[in-house]
């Protein structure tokens, strides 16, 4: 990329060096440090083997050794079956999303049909409605319709989260009009004009959304927790809550579960960063 | 009948488009809220379904006298933890913010990075690994007092400290959102202010204080909201920390919620909680909504 040597000439001669940029990097690379802090001590005690309570003496840097890890996968029956349930809840819930969000999105920015502001302004009401109030009719609903201890009865209430229409309407609108209108003179299906016309325009919001939803129901904890039972079906947030509970004795399980727990969404912000920034600036991501 | 096919001919594929998130949504959010406004005026069992409570307000009552008022208590645990950290979070995003704004483009995205980076990992994580920071025994937090020659501190366990190292905790924690919104917010300020300010003789200083504060307001009110409200429901930071609750010390509105709900299996009194919840955030939005309306053009 050119932008690279630009920027770095830049840096080296139009900028004076100044105390003031100094003590702004110190500020800025400790407060990095303290903030990165608590997730590295965790990394570091997991790669160090710790069958009993961790030393009193802070393990700062990692021996690289993977023996809790071998304990975890052996130990534990069902870590992987935790993984593999909270990739199919994740992966479901964005799978959804992505489709029928940026189809309710274009029905709403684009059609007009008998109803659609009164439903639009439904749908936005409830925005703002925490979770936690919907919570018990969830389960008294859950229950009846048989979703109880499932991943169908975790991963259908979060279809029903309406954040993605309102963020696929607001990026369609400013779409131009005029394709759709020459592909329906040519004779267009209306699914059609949706699918090979909108669909191709909308990629960046739709990446946006999906890793919003991805990351979100990966991380997704307190309605799980209340849906799920058995341990083979928990995902991984409530199997390692639960892990401490279970081996309040090994620490090396504890660590190295709550650290392939976070690392799959941390590999996937680094590879995806430009778009979780893009994310937040479009209010899709919060932190 | 010709009518009806005429309608559906026009706009038939406009409600298919709609349907399948309609659905999820009827069933999955608009009648839990429905249903949850009823619940709070009932008493609910899973095996007699729900009998109207008499007087009406009885749910509120309860949630509020129970267990000596602990529900009060949780109200203002869940009040200060919220003060503190979004003044904090505030703060501290506007003023990483500033720092961040003037370096080259590739040091602003790699500090973005190293503060974004905790925030992809869940709450109930981030909690964890706080949990081992302040753990009483092998902790880091006692460590450095060791170090430093103090008595360790019973982060966690005493009930007198044990919301302040949760909330330290938060406070602790870089709130990402703000910094890359607040920087977002100062890039699109037009250079002519600052040369104009310069001009007139503002140190860097003063440009800040009268420029920068003042054109990001719209910003700071929208970050204050999304984190009065996400504080406002603060839970797994809560649950994985303080299991037990210590006392009651660090009980929260969430917490209480899903004590009653789902420990105590009490929907009505849970529900009525819940209200009380979504009263005051609806207060919170209506704030903004007021405040918006004179908000700054430039």
């Amino acid at each position: 990329m050119s932008a690279y040597p630009l920027s770095r000439r830049r840096w080296l001669t139009a900028r004076r060096p100044r105390p003031g940029r100094l003590v702004a990097l110190s500020v800025l690379i400790g407060v990095a440090i303290v903030a990165l802090f608590p997730m590295y001590w965790l990394f570091a005690n997991a790669l160090t083997p710790i069958t009993d309570t961790p030393p009193l003496t802070p393990i700062l840097l990692p021996a690289f050794q993977f023996d809790n890890f071998q304990r975890l996968f052996g130990g534990t029956r069902y870590y992987l079956n935790w993984m593999l349930n909270s990739l199919v809840v994740a992966l479901g819930t964005t799978a959804w999303h992505i489709l029928f969000d940026a189809l309710a999105g274009y029905a709403f920015a684009k059609r007009s049909f008998p109803g659609r502001d009164l439903l639009f302004a439904v749908l936005l009401s409830t925005l703002m409605v925490p979770i936690h109030v919907t919570l018990i009719p969830l389960y008294l609903i859950s229950r009846s319709l048989g979703l109880m201890d499932s991943l169908l009865g975790v991963i259908l209430p979060g279809t029903a989260n309406v954040f993605g229409i309102f963020l696929m309407r607001q990026y369609i609108k400013t779409l131009p009009t005029e394709m759709e209108e020459a592909a329906r003179i040519d004779g267009c299906s209306e699914p059609r004009v949706f699918w090979s016309i909108i669909l191709p325009l909308c990629k960046p919001a739709m990446a946006a959304l999906a890793i919003f939803t991805f990351v979100r129901y990966w991380n997704d904890f307190l309605w799980p927790l209340i849906i799920l039972n058995r341990p083979q079906n928990y995902t991984l947030t409530v199997g390692v809550a639960n892990l401490q509970a279970e081996f309040m004795t090994d620490w090396g399980v504890i660590f190295s579960g709550a650290t392939m727990a976070a690392l799959p969404m941390i590999i996937f912000f680094l590879a995806f960063q430009k778009y979780f920034i893009e994310g937040v600036r479009m209010g899709a991501l919060k932190g | 009948m010709t009518n009806l096919r005429r309608f559906l001919r026009r706009h038939g594929w406009s409600y298919a488009f709609i349907l399948p998130s309609l659905l999820t949504f009827v069933i999955f959010t608009l009648a839990p809220v429905i249903w949850a406004l009823l619940i709070s005026f009932q008493k609910y069992s899973l095996t007699r379904g729900g009998q109207w409570v008499s007087p009406f307000y009885q749910n509120f009552v309860v949630a509020f006298t129970q267990l000596n008022g602990v529900f009060v208590q949780a109200i203002g645990n869940t009040l200060i933890y919220t003060l503190v950290t979004v003044t904090a979070h505030i703060t501290i995003g506007l003023v990483l913010a500033s720092l961040i704004q003037p370096l080259s483009n590739w040091l602003r995205t790699f500090f973005r990075a190293a503060y974004y980076l905790p925030a992809v990992t869940s709450a109930l994580i981030i909690g964890m690994t706080w949990a081992y920071i302040f753990n009483a025994q092998w902790g880091f937090a006692n460590y450095l007092l060791r170090l430093a020659g103090l008595a360790p501190v019973r982060w966690l366990s005493d009930p007198d400290i044990a919301l302040a190292s949760v909330t330290l905790s938060a406070v602790l924690t870089v709130p990402a959102t703000a910094v890359v919104l607040f920087s977002a917010a100062m890039g699109s300020i037009p250079r002519e202010y600052y040369e104009a300010a310069e001009l007139d003789g503002a140190n860097p200083i003063q440009q800040w204080r009268h420029i920068t504060v003042p054109l990001i307001k719209s910003t700071t009110l929208y970050l204050v909201v999304i984190y009065t409200i996400a504080s406002f429901e603060v839970f797994e930071r809560v649950y994985v920390m303080v299991p037990s609750g210590v006392a009651n010390s660090t009980q929260t509105i969430v917490t209480q919620i899903y004590n009653n709900g789902f420990k105590d299996l009490n929907f009505g009194v849970a529900s009525a909680q819940a209200l009380v919840l979504f009263v005051m955030i609806a207060a919170v939005a209506a704030v903004q909504f007021r405040l918006l309306r004179s908000d700054v053009e430039y």
